[in-house]
């Protein structure tokens, strides 16, 4: 077993006396799709939203690539190398497709004032590099036909390909995405799961916030089940399935399979 | 692919004819309304060239990076009372000491003023800014109203218990602008023309228009540019993507500062006199309606905006009586009510139909 990736431990946190998250511990292998599943109010997006630093835990440990890292505000998060994107699409709507994925490289270039001012010849190539890869990027997910489109006026399934753009823009050592199938019809879902698995394929890591139990089976290498803010199982899809809290968690005390 | 470079071909030769348009129309206009209407109409178009500086830096913190400033006039305050203190008595009466080491006067040149006015009203920017960005939308409106306030209430008390700003008097006899020994303040004449002192400040405020456009420009078209817009857009996610928008915000508001305080050293001179109450409140909320009404985030509509709203008033006061006195053969309603009357109908009726301003950036792409 090689290094994890991504090593949280003991993560609580309270929402006046109300435990969101008790003790919640994850390691994502390096090259996987880790799922993080549960149901409706078991913590999820606040562990989501924890482990990128727009809220503070109470305690608990983070580890990413061997390095510690303290999620204390969500720029410094995404500069550590974990990008996200949102459940309900957020994307800088008055932008052009291109520049939304541009926007993702800031955090890997340089140029400044006098840059922008001056444009010296080092500064034009990096906005040149940055506008090439932030291309080579939209062909990647699919949509360089829409690069001078307002990204407003995407479909749907093509906004959320974008932000995955956007994301993998930063140069991500994690892509973390929140409920990405979320409003998402079934052919859609299905060239969702088509790009996740590309992405996976090419050596990058996932974790995948998801409510769509079908699409986390069938795409995760490795899950962990959420309830009441507490992880009540964790391993490969069909060792979840057959879990027993699992099924109660979702089925109920009696349920049988 | 085939049609795209067309259309981007398309608008590129568009820009460069606009581009000469433009050009051609800053170096005739003070010829073509002076001729119409005398010099004191060259005057407004002087004021017009102040409101565009002052635009164009609002626009930066108001169009690119979303904050909405009520208190922008005070950036200009500070690059009014700067050069007026550089360039006049007035500091040398107050103190002596300062007097006999320099016995030829306090005349700084202009040269120096400006750079120190941006600088100076940057580092107020940065004051401004660095603990009111925590807010958002209405809140950080508000505190920057209050901001603009103190910097005028400052000006007018800052005359006790030492006398820096001589108070609501005001300074005056602030030296006029002289370039390498021209005096812009009098009339030369070249080749055989007379030329007055309005036309030369005209040509030297376009000289600083052109260059603050060229740096919104190149601004706009950049890596920093492109994050300010994003954090306009969506401050959560441009954060998600490792923005830093504390100090993202405070560059806006800083640069958008410095060319506040260029604009207004340039008032002090032109002026040759300040005083608070040239920079109220409504002062801020005028320069606003110029970007708003013009297309907030996109240049030749901010240009827009300030021409019409700095000729409007004027226009009017000029027309309404006269028009009065053809209409009903004597004047009923005083001219100066109906300007106001007017200029805030014009508003209003711009609000209700171009709500995105009248000359609005394009929006990119259709469908």
């Amino acid at each position: 077993m090689s290094t994890p990736l991504l090593h949280i431990q003991q993560v609580n946190k309270h929402f006046g006396g109300v435990a969101a998250l008790t003790d919640v511990s994850l390691s994502i292998e390096p090259g996987q799709i880790y799922g993080l599943i549960g149901p409706n109010g078991a913590g999820k997006t606040t562990f989501f939203n924890v482990m990128t630093g727009l809220y503070s835990a109470d305690s608990g440990s983070f580890v990413l690539d061997g390095q510690a890292y303290k999620p204390t505000s969500v720029h410094k998060v995404a500069q550590v190398g974990i990008a996200r994107t949102f459940q309900n699409i957020r994307l800088f709507n008055a932008m052009s497709v291109l520049e939304n994925v541009m926007v993702g490289r800031h955090i890997r270039t340089r140029n400044g004032l006098w840059a922008a001012l001056s444009r010296h010849r080092r500064a034009r190539e990096e906005e040149a590099q940055t506008r090439q890869i932030a291309l080579e990027l939209l062909e990647y997910v699919g949509i360089a036909a829409f690069a001078d489109y307002r990204a407003d006026s995407l479909s749907y399934g093509h906004q959320r390909r974008l932000e995955i753009a956007r994301a993998l823009a930063t140069e991500p050592r994690l892509l973390a995405l929140d409920e990405p199938a979320a409003g998402m019809n079934a052919t859609e879902k299905l060239q969702l799961r088509g790009l996740l698995e590309k992405i996976r394929n090419d050596g990058r890591t996932l974790l995948l916030i998801e409510h769509d139990v079908k699409l986390v089976m069938g795409v995760c290498d490795r899950i962990s089940v959420l309830d009441y803010g507490q992880v009540i199982a964790q391993g490969t899809p069909e060792e979840v399935r057959r879990h027993p809290a699992v099924i109660q968690a979702y089925l109920g005390a009696s349920a049988h399979v | 692919m085939n049609l795209t470079a067309l259309i981007s071909q398309n608008t590129a030769s568009r820009a460069r004819y606009g581009l000469v348009l433009f050009a051609l129309a800053i170096v005739l206009a003070p010829w073509l309304v002076g001729h119409a209407g005398g010099n004191a109409w060259v005057r407004t178009l002087d004021f017009a060239l102040l409101y565009i500086m002052l635009a164009l830096g609002l626009n930066i913190v108001v169009g690119y990076a979303g904050l909405l400033d009520l208190g922008f006039i005070a950036f200009y305050a500070v690059g009014a009372y700067l050069a007026a203190l550089l360039s006049s008595p007035h500091l040398l009466s107050q103190f002596p000491a300062l007097a006999a080491a320099l016995p030829g006067g306090m005349h700084t040149p202009l040269w120096v003023i400006l750079p120190l006015a941006g600088l100076l009203a940057a580092g107020f920017g940065i004051v401004l800014g660095a603990p009111t960005l925590r807010l958002r939308g209405d809140y950080l409106a508000i505190v920057t109203l209050g901001f603009g306030e103190i910097i005028r209430i400052f000006m007018r008390n800052l005359d006790r218990p030492i006398n820096i700003t001589n108070g609501p008097k005001g300074i005056s006899s602030v030296d006029p602008v002289q370039l390498f020994g021209f005096s812009l303040a009098r009339t030369h004449e070249i080749f055989g023309l007379r030329v007055t002192s309005v036309y030369f400040y005209y040509y030297l405020f376009a000289l600083l228009v052109v260059l603050i456009l060229f740096a919104c420009i190149r601004l706009e078209h950049s890596r920093i540019g492109r994050a300010w817009v994003a954090i306009r857009e969506d401050e959560d996610a441009a954060q998600a993507m490792g923005l830093d928008t504390r100090r993202l915000k405070l560059l806006a508001f800083a640069i958008g500062a410095a060319f506040g305080g260029i604009s207004g050293a340039l008032f002090a001179s032109f002026q040759g006199f300040v005083s608070p109450e040239s920079f109220s409140l409504n002062e801020s909320i005028a320069v606003l309606a110029m970007v708003v009404l013009g297309g907030m985030g996109h240049i030749p509509g901010v240009i827009l905006g300030c021409v019409l709203l700095a000729a409007l008033p004027e226009v009017l006061r000029a027309s309404m009586g006269s028009l009065q006195q053809t209409l009903f053969g004597q004047v009923l309603i005083d001219p100066e009510i109906i300007r106001q009357l007017f200029y805030g109908l014009a508003l209003i009726l711009a609000m209700l139909y171009r709500p995105a301003g009248l000359w609005p950036a394009r929006r990119g792409g259709a469908q």
